[in-house]
């Protein structure tokens, strides 16, 4: 289980990349394996759009299971991963680098604390493997 | 003891491999109070002796078959092929369930493709679905898909008040209660108007525009225009169709329709006293994933036979739950095999022969009724094989009139649309020879006279 | 081998199907609105015949073997029912006749009602719920009508068990309400500190299928419905395990407020390859008002001494939520469950349940020393195993599914309820026979067997199946829904 020690992390399975105040959002390597071969992903947020922490900004779905992603922190969105769409299956193989899919620029730096780090993300994770 | 196949022998072996005395020990759950209720019902009945009871049940029935039927306004008195029937008996059909396990499920699998395939085509849209309860609930899904499409920001839908009533009515129970706001049938657009009259109505807060094809008073409108509006306006446009019709018309995906939903009832599928029937749906490659209901595509085997599943299961109850767009699980199954059997019987030739019938003998009808004094047909529009006429008398009365000679009647609008009392809708279909038409018009012309 | 689709069978100028000639004159075709080209194919009957003769070969099915299917209740489907619906007075009914012609039929669709009435203990019934899902949302809406009646419109939640079918959150979230989800206690009943916690007044209620999909009756029944309607909410019943209740409790007697029926399972309606199926919903005395439009009725009561039956009609509720679909139901399907009910009158039908108790236990007593049972108490209709071991790292309940094909077996349902890992949930039914058991439950202890000495032969199957494992990731990423295109060429 890779679970990259810099970054920050939500219970719904998102990882956030945070670059001075441009937080970069995909989902884990946990969720990937969850949900086992991904077919689609539809990236419902728009450039330019600003969205709350918790909103759905992405829809993931493979053969069994369909998860929403939601915003780790809320903000402007300025860069949307165009190229995901036709490549799902990045997601499986290259969670945290060329499968990101939004970049926003955070709002309210305040909601970063409302994260896990990544020790606490890998308990998470742990107390629900059963 | 009916069905259940144990012995006394098998049940005191499985008691005592289980542990307990008495079947009754297993239901000690059962809050005693309540438990073993005796049951108000008649003692059971052999199967010679509810077969008589059902006949006369039956006889006491006057059916479309023995009278002369005029009758439809959703639901067609059309012939259905012996070979349909034949193959919906097979066990190996009715008797399956749903092909979660792809490995024995090919016979139904590659039937519902074959559905789909046939279903695109005859509506000129690019997928379909392996169908909605009836064409009622399919105009219902369509509002659902298109709300969730515009992610709720668009909350008006536009009703034709020439949608059919009871799929109207239907509508507006699913959307109760939901900021979903319905308006065209409420008295803001005339029924007797063309589909301009909806334009209006349109603005930037509409999702979905419902038309029929043809409508409701049987007329039929080229929707090319009406759909460019709708798209101008950012909407979609929902045609409910009579898929027989198609076998002559031209398809809603030629002028510009995003969602063609249906009853499918005219294919194969007997009247049956209104149900089991057949909900149809399709709509553009750019919405299979907004699209409610079960899906087949194709893929392969690990042996590399081509072979069919269920697919995009993703977006359905059993695996998004609450975050569905639709809660529905059961299809129409063994109906749509009926359909697919019917078009592949008839196919490309037959479906166009029986449409023909269909319009041809509608149009001799109407004719033929519109001399009479004191008839005349509501609308010059084109129809297919339903026309609305005025009498001279209330429809009840008329089809009093005309069921003590064994005809059928029409369906009275009046029940639906105010001032409508003495216009009747008629249907006519490839079941009513020339003798049977001549015989309305003698009847009718009797009514005017009495 | 795989069959070939009509569009490759298709050959131009073929046809299948005649009809008479028009024996009136033409009149002229609508201009502009005519199609030109029809993508149907063209083959002879006897061509069309044998292709779905031959694709009904491919199907496993209710006649031809076992289909334990956990929730769906795959009866054998008995075949008078079938000569019952066809009879040419039902068969061939407008559904917009007027009354005085369908008089028999009415009295029938009436007498069901009142049976399943009686059956589950409620004071009225609405037959038009198309299917289970359907029934579902009817119920809801009741609800939500029955709340919205009193003034308490704040009552938007509705409780669903962690065990529910999907059906369950999808149904209350289409007619907006909130889903608030209930964990099962160990026992594997509903979680009552959790429940106490939901229940305030902005409770509408709690949708509950008992017995569960674990195939468990929840012990403490009595009291979770007391919480519900102390909080003030209603108790909706999802009906779909309804054969273990036939005769044994009546779900109206417990203090449930609505509940469905699935008439294509509990009563032997056949499934059709995925339907159709038929949910009618009854309800108690205080929510009669509110059924969909029409329910069937008595317009004028008959007279025993003139030999007069009653003449019956269709009559609008006077707080309806609304009509569900069109017409009243379907009514083939009533045939077929009034045909059930009938042959089996109040013995007949405890019997179902006996035995169909019976034999889920049988097969859980047999089974529960190979397979782990995760929550092993005495059973209703059907139970849950894990199909899973430790010393078997490497196999999961798909593997054991698939390998039960090879013995002619259609698997239990797989992966629900999703609090069960690796979940097996079986459900025999009351009319097989105890051969069939033993035979199914030896080949499942024979599978455990080779899940430890020879896993591969698990991971690869089926082998003896006209297919073997279909690649559905390659269905999902290449979308191919139709073969149109092929009839246009």
């Amino acid at each position: 289980m890779n679970i990259p020690p810099e970054l920050k992390y939500t219970q719904n399975d998102e990882w956030m990349r945070v670059e001075g105040n441009i937080g970069t959002v995909g989902i884990t390597d946990f969720a990937q394996e969850q949900l086992s071969d991904i077919v689609f992903v539809e990236i419902i947020a728009a450039e330019g759009e600003t969205l709350k922490q918790g909103d759905s900004c992405a829809t993931v779905e493979s053969v069994k299971a369909a998860a929403d992603v939601y915003m780790p922190a809320g903000g402007k969105i300025v860069a949307v991963n165009d190229e995901l769409p036709d490549k799902p299956e990045l997601i499986n193989t290259d969670p945290y680098g060329v499968a990101w899919l939004v970049k926003v620029e955070i709002g309210e730096t305040s909601e970063l604390n409302k994260l896990l780090d990544a020790a606490a993300y890998i308990e998470h994770c742990a107390a629900r493997q059963g | 003891m009916m069905y259940t196949p144990h012995t006394d022998a098998d049940r005191e072996a499985m008691l005592r491999t289980i542990g307990v005395k008495n079947i009754a020990d297993l239901f000690q759950d059962v809050p005693a109070a309540h438990r073993f209720p005796e049951l108000a019902l008649p003692s059971a009945m052999t199967e010679m002796e509810i077969l008589a009871e059902l006949q006369a049940l039956a006889w006491a029935n006057d059916t479309a078959r023995e009278l002369i039927c005029f009758l439809g306004a959703g639901a067609y008195n059309h012939y259905i092929p012996a070979a349909v029937d034949a193959i919906l008996r097979r066990g190996e059909f009715y008797t399956a369930y749903t092909p979660y396990q792809p490995e024995i499920s090919q016979g139904t699998l590659q039937a519902i493709f074959e559905y789909q395939s046939l279903i695109a085509g005859l509506t000129g849209m690019e997928v379909c679905n392996a169908s909605h309860y009836d064409g009622a609930t399919a105009v219902a899904e369509a509002v659902n898909m298109s709300h969730h499409h515009f992610r709720g920001k668009r909350p008006k839908v536009v009703l034709s008040p020439a949608v059919h009533p009871q799929y109207r009515d239907t509508v507006r129970t699913y959307t109760q209660d939901s900021d979903v706001v319905l308006v065209g049938d409420q008295g803001e657009v005339d029924p007797t108007a063309n589909p301009q009259a909806l334009l209006p109505l349109l603005d930037d807060t509409t999702s979905l525009v419902v038309v029929q094809y043809p409508d409701f008073f049987g007329r039929v409108f080229d929707y090319t225009d009406l759909a460019k509006a709708v798209h101008q306006a950012g909407g979609l446009l929902c045609v409910a169709v009579n898929p027989l019709a198609l076998g002559l018309l031209k398809p809603p995906g030629e002028f510009g329709a995003d969602i063609v939903t249906g009853e499918g009832q005219p294919l194969g599928i007997p009247l049956s006293y209104g149900g089991p029937y057949l909900g149809l749906f399709a709509t553009r490659q750019e919405y299979v994933r907004r699209m409610a209901g079960r899906l087949v595509g194709e893929t392969v085997d690990n042996r590399g036979q081509r072979a069919y599943v269920l697919t995009l299961t993703a977006r359905e109850q059993h695996i998004r739950r609450e975050r569905a767009t639709s809660n529905i699980c059961t299809n129409q199954g063994l109906m749509v095999l009926a359909a697919t059997v019917y078009l592949s019987l008839l196919g490309k030739h037959g479906l166009r022969q029986v449409a023909e019938l269909c319009y041809h003998k509608a149009h001799y009808a109407a004719l033929r009724i519109a001399s009479l004094r004191g008839y005349s047909l509501w609308s010059n529009e084109p129809f297919f094989n339903e026309f609305a006429l005025r009498c001279p008398r209330p429809i009840d009365e008329v089809n009093d009139f005309l069921l003590d000679q064994g005809i059928l009647g029409g369906y009275a609008l009046g029940r639906d649309y105010p001032d409508f009392e003495k216009v009747m809708l008629l249907a006519v279909t490839e079941m009513n020879s020339k003798e049977d038409i001549d015989a309305l018009v003698d009847v009718l012309r009797e009514v005017s006279h009495a | 081998m795989p069959e070939h689709l009509m569009c490759e069978l298709s050959v131009p100028g073929r046809v299948g199907f005649r009809f008479p000639k028009p024996d009136v004159p033409l009149a002229p075709l609508p201009e502009g609105l005519t199609r030109e080209q029809l993508p149907l194919p063209e083959m002879a009957e006897v061509d069309v015949v044998r292709y779905f003769t031959r694709l009904s070969q491919l199907n496993h099915s209710v006649d031809t073997g076992f289909y334990p299917l956990g929730s769906c209740t795959m009866k054998y489907n008995p075949k008078i029912n079938e000569e019952a619906a066809r009879l040419a007075g039902f068969a061939h009914l407008h559904p917009l006749q007027q009354v005085e012609t369908t008089q028999g039929a009415l009295a029938m669709m009436y007498t069901l009602q009142e049976w399943l009435k009686e059956i589950g203990g409620f004071a009225g019934v609405s037959l038009q719920p198309a299917a289970g899902a359907h029934g579902e949302l009817t119920g809801v809406l009741i609800i939500r009508a029955y709340h919205t009646s009193r003034g308490d419109t704040q009552r938007t939640r509705i409780l669903i068990p962690d065990s529910a079918h999907g059906t369950n959150p999808a149904t209350s979230a289409m007619s907006g309400m909130e889903v608030v989800e209930l964990r099962s206690d160990r026992r594997g009943n509903v979680d009552l500190q959790a429940l106490r916690s939901h229940c305030d007044d902005t409770l509408a209620g709690l949708m509950l299928t008992n017995p569960n999909t674990l195939g468990l009756f929840d012990e403490n029944l009595a009291e979770i419905i007391r919480l519900v309607h102390a909080a003030g909410g209603l108790v909706y019943g999802d009906g779909a395990n309804m054969n273990a209740l036939l005769g044994i409790v009546r779900p109206g007697d417990l203090g449930f407020d609505v509940l469905h029926y699935n008439l294509h399972k509990t009563f032997s309606t056949p499934h059709g390859g995925g339907g159709p199926g038929s949910g009618p919903v009854g309800v108690a005395a205080h929510l009669v008002d509110f059924l969909p439009d029409p329910i069937l009725g008595i317009l004028e009561e008959g007279d025993e001494e003139e030999d007069l039956p009653p003449f019956y009609g269709f009559v609008t509720p006077p707080r309806t939520i609304g009509r569900m679909k069109a017409f009243h139901g379907h009514f083939g399907m009533f045939v077929r469950a009034f045909t059930y009910i009938a042959m089996h009158g109040p013995q007949g039908l405890r019997a179902i349940s006996d035995y169909a108790v019976l034999n889920a236990n049988y097969l859980l007593a047999r089974l529960r020393g190979t397979y782990h049972v995760p929550y092993d108490r005495i059973c209703m209709h059907e139970f849950v195993l894990e199909g899973r071991w430790a010393d078997a790292p490497d196999i999961h309940a798909l593997d054991i599914a698939k390998r039960l094909m090879d013995f002619k077996f259609h698997p239990p349902t797989n992966y629900f309820p999703l609090i069960v890992h690796e979940a097996l949930m079986i459900e025999p039914t009351e009319t097989e026979s105890k051969e069939t058991l033993d035979a199914f439950a030896d080949t499942l202890i024979q599978i455990a067997a080779e899940a430890r000495s020879d896993p591969d032969l698990l991971k690869t199957a089926p082998h003896n199946t006209p297919y073997g494992r279909l690649d559905e990731v390659k269905a999902a990423k290449e979308l191919v829904l139709c073969c149109v295109a092929e009839y246009t060429r």
